[in-house]
């Protein structure tokens, strides 16, 4: 079933609706200076774009407290940025220097910011699966309302570890919300080709536990669909399956052109830009004038370009660094790798 | 010190690791109402109730992702895995995102986790039963790898382990099982990545860990009789790897056999010939000789099994290999 808009979204107010357009705008900037440094080989490796799904991150934000627990899969940039960490440790990250959330050690794929509950960044299809059920059974051990969210995309619902994790999670009444991003394309397979049941929601019924999907290029449909999961696993109601549909504006990677996909396609999907979306209902219901919206546009570009900077003149991780950060406890002898 | 068979002995650092912890809980097909598949937790679910130990579905990438994310919260889980055998199946979360999260993370996430479990072969239970794994999971750097010999380090390494502030791979034998020894009560710690000279000896070093260990003591004995005085090196752990109390006793020896049950292959022996010849190059008599199971798939037929399997026989003759002795 596909919830309805409800009011929530009518009750947030300036600061909420200013900080989510500023959310979108900062992630679609940074990401589109991401591409530019790629080119410039400032960023190395795999490089997994947002672009288009910001809606996704900037809802699922908007629905969680602080102190509740975000992990999800590779294309990660957007929601460590929609936590609030800010934008020059990441692309420093990106970079590889010492300043990065990781230290230069994770990468594009894997970025954490502990204090803000981001956990990453993980690398494997479907792998942040089983991890979140982990995160939202030490929750219930120890007592706390905090509820894990975990993200992921619609390739990962056919591992394994998408229905071992979830059918544990329901039988344990986790406090954990599922939310696949379906932007359509396991790479460069679309779900049609990948998968007997398109409709991932309807995934639920597997686990008999609620399935819903939301607009995922709309931020106060995402946001409104993701608070009454994210309240009813606090209640201790268990876990709600999401299919935020949306669609990626890039490639899979830097290194995808994107061959699978028409142009006209992808047209039409940009004509579902969640930016123009949010600040058309801003401004309809009076909330922020068309040149404070402006405003907010030079701020980010300036503060991307801050970033930039400061990954730029950031250093490059210490030769010691090798070696520090495999165990809590070092293991071996610096004679060993001599 | 009293008699423990090595089940118990388990079994005593389970129930002190749960009593003395809340955060520490065990997870594992069949752990509670069961007692545990080899019955190594019996009586625990009745001690601490199902919120401290937890039967699993048989979901084993499942629930041991479970177990590494709850560490990574800061829980102490410890996750049985039935046998290692079935533990492929969670390799990814074990490799991938327990040995890594550390490093990844630059130092902000840690997985204090434990999994254990049987590993190696029983008898007669066939090729996908029949397998030791431990140089699987010491390959990669984060785990640390364990492999107890004894009753007494059983409980030892495995309160160790649940104690240890990064991902620990336990790994059983369910020949040891039953078998008995000397067990201190209470608070007893082996540490971690410390060997343990089993059998002093001068002539020939003789390196094992896990059930092999027994093996070693046994072809140790059958050459005492023979007037050869073996060393039997316990190394206790794979990684880290004890190098010190190797290299010691080979450089005193003069000569090295090592003594593993799986297969040849790229298997730990490899690693500690090349760390022995490169330490003890300039003593050795003669090359380090490895003693190991046959390279194939484990067969059912006893007739087969026995060929496949590292003896006390085998272990004999290769040290007599090492000190050039003839039969």
């Amino acid at each position: 079933m596909a919830q309805r808009t409800n009011s929530l979204a009518e009750k947030l107010d300036r600061e909420a609706l200013l900080k989510m357009y500023r959310q979108l705008v900062l992630i679609r900037r940074f990401e589109e200076r991401c591409a530019q440094q790629y080119s410039l080989q400032k960023i190395a490796g795999f490089c997994h774009l947002y672009n288009g799904q910001e809606a996704v991150a900037v809802g699922v934000e908007a629905a969680m407290r602080p102190d509740d627990y975000l992990v999800t899969a590779y294309r990660d940039h957007g929601q460590v940025l929609a936590r609030g960490t800010p934008p020059g440790p990441v692309m420093a990250e990106l970079f590889g220097k010492a300043t990065g959330v990781a230290k230069g050690k994770g990468g594009s794929m894997h970025l954490y910011d502990i204090p803000r509950n981001m956990y990453g960044g993980w690398g494997i299809v479907g792998a942040q699966i089983p991890l979140a059920l982990g995160m939202a059974y030490a929750s219930k051990y120890k007592g706390e309302d905090r509820v894990t969210v975990c993200l992921f995309g619609e390739a990962a619902v056919n591992q394994g570890a998408f229905h071992e994790a979830l059918n544990m999670a329901a039988l344990w009444k986790v406090p954990a919300v599922f939310i696949c991003e379906n932007n359509r394309y396991g790479m460069g397979t679309p779900i049609t080709v990948s998968s007997a049941v398109t409709d991932v929601y309807k995934r639920a019924s597997a686990y008999d536990i609620p399935g819903v999907w939301c607009d995922g290029m709309d931020t106060l449909h995402t946001y409104e669909v993701v608070y009454e999961a994210v309240e009813r696993a606090r209640r201790g109601e268990g876990p709600t399956l999401i299919e935020a549909r949306t669609y990626r504006f890039r490639g899979h990677s830097m290194s995808d052109p994107g061959t699978y996909r028409t142009r006209e396609e992808v047209e039409e999907e940009r004509k579902k830009d969640p930016i123009p979306k949010l600040r058309a209902f801003i401004l309809s219901k009076k909330r922020a004038k068309e040149e404070e919206l402006d405003q907010i546009h030079e701020e980010v570009e300036k503060e991307v370009e801050e970033a930039i900077r400061f990954a730029d003149e950031s250093p490059w991780p210490e030769p010691s660094e090798l070696y520090t950060d495999v165990y809590v406890d070092p293991i071996w002898p610096e004679k060993v790798h001599a | 010190m009293r008699e423990l068979t090595f089940r118990e002995a388990l079994n005593e650092a389970l129930d002190e690791e749960l009593a003395r912890d809340p955060n520490v809980f065990l997870m594992g097909e069949e752990v509670g109402a069961y007692d545990g598949a080899y019955k190594v937790s019996r009586g625990l679910l009745k001690k601490y109730g199902p919120k401290r130990v937890i039967d699993s579905p048989i979901s084993e990438l499942g629930f041991v992702g479970l177990g590494v994310g709850a560490a990574m919260m800061g829980l102490r889980p410890v996750i049985e895995v039935m046998t290692w055998n079935f533990a492929l199946l969670a390799l990814d979360q074990i490799a991938n995102t327990a040995a890594k999260m550390r490093y990844m993370s630059g130092g902000a996430l840690s997985c204090p986790i434990t999994i254990r479990g049987p590993n190696g072969a029983a008898h007669s239970l066939a090729a996908q039963h029949s397998q030791w794994f431990e140089p699987q999971y010491a390959y990669y750097p984060g785990l640390k790898v364990i492999v107890p010999g004894t009753p007494a380090d059983a409980k030892g390494l495995l309160k160790s382990a649940i104690r240890d502030p990064d991902p620990c791979i336990f790994m059983e034998s369910e020949l040891l099982y039953p078998t008995k020894g000397l067990v201190p009560e209470g608070e007893y710690l082996v540490p971690i990545g410390k060997a343990d000279i089993k059998r002093e000896g001068k002539d020939c070093t003789v390196v094992a860990w896990g059930r092999a260990l027994g093996i070693a003591l046994e072809g140790a004995e059958m050459l005492a009789k023979e007037g050869i005085d073996c060393e039997v090196v316990d190394l206790r752990t794979i990684r880290p790897l004890d190098e010190e109390t190797l290299v010691q006793s080979v450089r005193k020896t003069g000569a090295c056999v090592i003594l593993e049950e799986g297969w040849p292959y790229f298997n730990a022996g490899a690693q500690i010939s090349d760390i022995v010849q490169r330490a003890c190059f300039d003593i050795l008599d003669s090359p380090v000789i490895r003693v190991t199971g046959a390279d194939v798939p484990m067969p059912y037929s006893k007739a087969l099994e026995k060929l496949a399997r590292a003896s006390a026989e085998s272990v004999v003759a290769g040290v007599k290999v090492a000190l050039n002795v003839r039969s």
